[in-house]
Formats: structure tokens, sequence, C-alpha cells
């Protein structure tokens, strides 16, 4: 996402650009496949900063303006509502930051004008200018909000769409999200993620872009503290001026031949386990009528990288069927997602491993059943993926979904001309992948 | 290029980068940053769009010259005055 977005860029500018993209397909992590006759997408469930159309000033706005495209490409249609669930207790929301200011008032009465102080700070939070930026969000929000149940029904969302670090995440952050899912919005493409793909694509090879699939780079060439060169697995080494990497920072590190990276502290630990079921209905004829629904089954959240093989005490279940399109879709599906550890997924022999998907892809959904409507008697085809799906097909060391802990906000590395853009650069989501690679080839490779 | 066509490439070039704007009653006195809504990006996209388009390399110390339509056309005029219109 993050290297088509800096190619269009490079390549609108006349700049010659090569993206080199190891697998058959493009999207990294948000990515779609096809599987027994059906369509799916994986990585992120949904669009997040989803403004509407004619709205200057929104990240996606814009980005859309950056690569020269319309709102209309993108086609999103935005989300019925969602939910965060925890025990006794509902947060209702939707696109409009008055949904959840009202169910603010309904459940935490005394809370009202402090969450108001909190989204005010955060609305005016300047992300570029970066005050605060590596202080702990839970500390600041702690000091604004003093109902800790809050404070943990707001974190699960954002942690689950964002948060590379363990039981926190630094303020920049969490305002880029809050603001991305609450005060934004969450929507999705009729035709899925790779509607989306697919213009960039075609924008980018329109610009004479060249975009080589199945292309796994091996190394880089460095000669006195410069990239020279890329040598590509079973190809030839193509010369280089500056190069972008989106594979991640210990990722990009290990291309260089060095261990910068190799303290595994610092590489990313959270994962997921993701259970698909595609239902013989739309999934609202089982009752399930939100987008989205963020469950959690005590008053305390944990996010941490679990000691068993997935962490069954709080999860995601989205919906695709259930945002406002014109026409429904196909398919019924349910998507379920779960913290999981890579270490125990990754050390399984190819036949345990296959038991042990089909063992826990039950165990996700009882989890889950405990919050939304039982729909497992729909259940015509299924689908999962662990941590190591997600190790090879980003290549993120752990299946670490949002990469490293600590964010390479200006994209430098200790090479004059290589550079990170994408979620180690520190910007994640679909929008935030974008316009990572948007700002790192205005700063490094236009100016 | 006449003054005439230098402002009305700057308008093709606005467009471009900025397609909900309506820009039939860009005042040339005001600068654009308080009639339109672009921010800093946006504003490099101009001096980045007049390199690709006319091959003028505009230095980083002289983009306060660009902050309105008369200043910009200004600025630009004697850099473009042997360009022909395209």
């Amino acid at each position: 996402m993050s290297g088509l977005a800096a190619g269009i860029r490079l390549a609108h500018f006349d700049k010659r650009v090569c993206i080199l993209e190891r697998h058959s397909t493009i999207g990294g992590l948000n990515s779609f496949y096809r599987l027994r006759g059906r369509n799916y997408d994986v990585g992120l469930h949904a669009v997040t900063n989803a403004t509407p159309k004619g709205m200057k000033k929104s990240p996606l706005a814009r980005l859309l303006r950056q690569l020269r495209m319309q709102w209309d490409d993108f086609a999103l249609r935005p989300q019925l509502g969602s939910e965060i669930a925890f025990p006794g207790i509902q947060l209702y929301f939707d696109n409009n930051i008055e949904t959840l200011r009202s169910e603010v008032r309904r459940a935490f009465p005394k809370q009202m004008d402090r969450f108001d102080r909190l989204v005010r700070e955060i609305a005016h939070y300047d992300d570029l200018d970066g005050a605060h930026a590596h202080v702990s969000a839970r500390r600041i929000v702690h000091s604004i909000l003093t109902d800790p149940l809050l404070v943990q029904m707001l974190f699960c969302p954002l942690m689950y769409y964002g948060s590379a670090r363990e039981d926190d995440m630094d303020w920049r952050q969490f305002s880029i999200l809050f603001r991305s899912i609450f005060l934004e919005g969450l929507a999705r493409p009729q035709a899925g993620i790779r509607l989306i793909l697919k213009h960039l694509v075609r924008r980018f090879r329109a610009l004479g872009g060249k975009l080589m699939l199945r292309s796994n780079v091996q190394r880089f060439v460095i000669d006195q503290g410069r990239i020279t060169g890329v040598k590509v697995e079973g190809g030839k080494t193509m010369e280089a001026r500056n190069v972008l990497s989106s594979a991640g920072l210990p990722e990009t590190m290990r291309l260089c031949g060095g261990t910068e990276c190799a303290n595994p502290k610092a590489t990313g630990q959270l994962s997921f386990c993701e259970a698909i079921a595609i239902l013989d209905v739309p999934p609202k004829e089982t009752c399930f009528r939100h987008t989205i629904t963020f469950f959690n089954d005590s008053d305390h959240f944990q996010w941490r990288k679990p000691k068993t093989p997935c962490d069954l005490t709080s999860g995601v279940v989205c919906s695709p069927n259930n945002f406002d399109y014109e026409e429904p879709l196909v398919d019924g599906t349910m998507r379920i997602t779960s913290l999981a550890s890579y270490n125990y997924w990754n050390a399984l022999d190819d036949s345990t491993y296959r038991l042990e998907k089909l063992r826990w892809y039950d165990r996700i959904l009882a989890s889950a059943i405990r919050f939304v409507p039982d729909f497992r008697g729909h259940i015509i085809d299924t689908d999962m993926f662990t941590p190591t799906t997600i190790t090879r097909f980003t290549g993120h060391e752990n299946g670490a979904v949002y990469g490293i802990p600590e964010k390479r906000f200006d994209g430098t590395t200790h090479l004059k001309n290589l550079f990170l853009c994408g979620t180690d650069q520190g910007l994640v989501g679909i929008i935030g992948g974008l316009i990572s690679g948007i700002t790192m080839a205005n700063r490094w490779c236009l100016k | 290029m006449t003054t005439t066509e230098i402002r009305h490439e700057v308008i093709n070039i606005l467009a471009d980068i900025a397609p909900d704007e309506d820009l039939s009653d860009l005042k040339d006195d005001i600068a654009f940053r308080d009639q339109l809504e672009l921010d800093s990006m946006d504003f490099l996209d101009i001096v980045m769009e007049l390199r690709k388009r006319h091959r003028i390399q505009i230095p980083e110390e002289d983009y306060d010259q660009l902050a309105s339509m008369a200043s910009t056309v200004t600025y630009l005029e004697p850099r473009m005055v042997g360009l022909q219109k395209q």
C-alpha cells in the first residue's frame, strides 16, 4: 500500500520507479484472495479515516489530492454502526461522534465533561508537530477520564486497530487512531480492498511505473554508506538511486546484512488469528446487525502476546456485509480476530498445525458468541489465518501485524538513501499506509 | 507566455492539485491560503508541477513568493516569458 502510494507520487513527477513485490499479488497485509470460488479480504476489517466526499482537510482528502485521484475511486460505503462490548455494558458508535457522545452520557454520565475534554484535546492535537508524541497514552487519558472502565473500553478498539506496543501506546498514535476511528469513521468499498488496490496499480502503471510481482529482494548492495542496487532473488541486481522499503525495520536491516534489530524486545510481538465463516444467509438474518463488535470478557482489557495459542478473553467480530451498500454482497461473511502467540503456531509441524487450526477455530467462535448472536448453524465454508500466515504474506518477524513498537517517524535509516515507509514508519491502516508512502516520497525523493 | 497565459497555467495547476475547489472566483490579491483549503503538501505540489511542466526550478527560499496569484504571476513572469504556451 505505502509502496504504491510512494510510487505514484514519484512516477507522477517523472522519476523512474520500480516496485518489487515478493508475492504474486499486491497489498501486503491489506490484500485479498480467492478460495473455493469466493472472494476474501485480508488485513483490516474496514478502511478507517473515512470522511464524506467534499471534506477537504481530512487525511483521506489530502491523500486523494496528492495521488490525483477522486473520492469516487475508493467508493467507500460507511459502516452501519459498531459496538464495544464489555460484561453488562456496551458503547455503540458510528461515523458521527455525537452517537458515541450520547452513549458515554448514557453509560458514564459523570464522565461526560471529561470525555468532551478528551475529544477536544485529540481534535486539536497536531501529529506533525508531535508534542507529547512519546508520552504514554494511558497516562494522559487517565489524567482526563477518571472511570477506569471507560478508559479500558476506549482503548480496546484502538489497540486492536493499530497498537504495536503491549498494554499501551504513545499519545501520538492514540490521537491518530482515535480520530481515524471515532472522529472520522469506518467504511469499505462494496467490492472490497481489491478495488482500491486495482485503482492504485492502474494509476501507477499509467504514469509509467513498473510493478514486478514475484520479485523477492534478497539483499541490498551497499557501497560507502549508500545503497547502489537491489539484488532480486533468482534474478539480476537492479541499480537504484534511492530505496524506500515497506518491509519493516528489522526486515529491512536484514536486507542490509546487519543485525541492528536482533534485540527481541525491539521487534513486534503482537499477532492475530482470524477465523472466517461464510454463512448461508446475510449476517443480519442471524441478528448480527453491527459492522464490528469489539469485545472483552472482563473489566480489564489486556493487550499482550498471550501465553496460550490464542487469547480468548477479547476479540473483534466483523461482518463485511454490514456496510451501507447499494446492493447486498453475494456471501454472508463473519470475521473473528483474536490475539495469538506466534511462537506457539510457528513451532507446530504441518499436521498438528492443521489440527490446531480446526480446534482453535471452534474456540474462537465459541468465545465470540458470548457477545454476538450464535451464527454457527449457518456456516457453509470456513477459513482461518494464524500468525505464521501473517509472516508468510508480510515478511514481518513474529507475525507482528503492526510492526515494531518504536516507530521511525522520519523514515531515515543508517544509510543515506534508504528510507522506511509503511507500518514501521509509524502509520497503520489503509489510509495511514498510503499517507506514509506519500510523505516519505515527498520528503526524501522529491524535494 | 503572457501574464494572462501564466495566470491561466497556475489555475490549471491548482485545478489539478485540488479538483474540488471552485477557482472561478479566485481573487488575485488575496493569499491562496485564505481562500482555498490547501495545506503545505499542496503548496509543495505547485512548485513540483511548475518544475514538471515548465522545467522551472524554484528554490525553497522563494516559496513565499507563491503566496497569492498576483505574487505568483509576478514571480513567474521573467522566468516564463520565453516559454511557449503548451
